[in-house]
């Protein structure tokens, strides 16, 4: 059960930085509201599932996060991937991650354990917001070819987690960058 | 010795930090308040995972009961158990007095395109349903924005949950 909400948890983490990406400099300003609350709904996410987790294995939800190797993390290709500025990219992104997401979550909601059931079922309330935001986007684009390849490229990548994903090194980098700074530091 | 009833008195008296018109007890986040010989443990669920006062709502709790004396306990409960519904129905008509469209009640399936997009929300201001959806995301998780063209304003309608 522990490699499952670590899968999710780093997905969710990763997916939140590379949204956050988008802020101050979205298409549209509508946008950079949705995707800023998006990304910081999914660090939460994150945030619940490391804590899960880390009761579990006897650690923290922040020593999960940002303690571990580069190449510890089980988050998926797909959303490793440093998209900015390509619009068409990003939404074939959110919208192939959202699906999967909600697969995912369907099976977390039926597990044995009440807080991983309990817990997913209150994700997957909140991501219905992200999932109706990806809808919206995939019925303005449907017809776009720059959509359509960005869906097809991206689609195998979904549960694609056999190597560290291109891209994962450099943003863990930035992730850790301060909390390895100050040694010592409690935050 | 604290009674629950002291305790409820106490957290109703902590404003939200993102909506200080609402009380967390009037925002319904507070589930459960256990008295014990001294200690006190509150079962507490944040609105949105993705909260950014979640720990300062954690830590005004804590504080404001050590004031009255006593250790608590304050245990977040992420489970699917609250709901927008929770919210008081005095908490709702203080959030609409401040220009905050309270949340519709929960479906039994989650909400949709269609419904967000539907006239069935009304406006704050001018109990106006000539509204339309502007985004479904806002200042914080918890909240979309709306426009009224009845009375030409924009404002906040907070999300089912």
């Amino acid at each position: 059960m522990n490699e499952q909400l670590l899968e999710a948890a780093d997905d969710e983490l990763v997916v939140g930085w590379r949204d956050s990406e988008w802020t101050g400099i979205a298409p549209l300003l509508e946008e950079d509201v949705a995707f800023s609350s998006i990304a910081q709904n999914e660090i939460g996410h994150a945030r619940a599932l490391y804590e899960l987790a880390a009761r579990d294995l006897g650690t923290t939800a922040d020593e999960l996060a940002f303690d571990r190797a580069p190449g510890e993390y089980r988050c998926s290709t797909l959303v490793a991937l440093r998209l900015v500025p390509d619009w068409a990219r990003t939404i074939a992104r959110r919208y192939l991650y959202e699906q999967a997401d909600e697969r995912r979550l369907a099976a977390l909601k039926a597990s044995d354990d009440p807080e991983v059931a309990g817990l997913a079922a209150k994700i997957d309330r909140e991501e219905a917001y992200h999932r109706m935001h990806a809808q919206m986007w995939f019925d303005r684009l449907q017809d776009e070819p720059r959509f359509l390849e960005a869906l097809e490229k991206l689609r195998p990548l979904v549960d694609d987690r056999g190597e560290q994903p291109p891209g994962l090194a450099e943003l863990w980098e930035e992730m850790t960058s301060v909390r390895r700074s100050v040694a010592g530091a409690t935050w | 010795m604290v009674t629950a009833a002291e305790v409820w008195d106490a957290l109703a008296e902590i404003p939200d930090p993102e909506i200080p018109v609402v009380s967390l007890v009037d925002l319904g986040v507070v589930r459960d308040v256990d008295v014990q010989e001294g200690r006190v443990r509150v079962d507490f669920t944040p609105t949105f995972l993705g909260c950014p006062a979640l720990e300062v709502m954690r830590d005004a709790m804590a504080e404001r009961l050590r004031a009255l004396g006593v250790e608590p306990e304050i245990r977040v409960r992420n489970d699917d158990a609250w709901s927008t519904d929770r919210i008081t129905p005095e908490g709702r008509e203080k959030l609409r007095a401040a220009g905050f469209a309270p949340p519709a009640p929960r479906a039994a399936g989650a909400p949709t395109l269609v419904e967000l997009r539907s006239a069935v929300f009304r406006c704050p201001y001018c109990g106006s349903t000539d509204t339309r959806l502007e985004n479904m995301f806002g200042p914080t998780p918890c909240r979309s924005l709306r426009y009224c063209a009845s009375c030409r304003q924009p404002f906040e309608q907070f999300k089912t949950l």
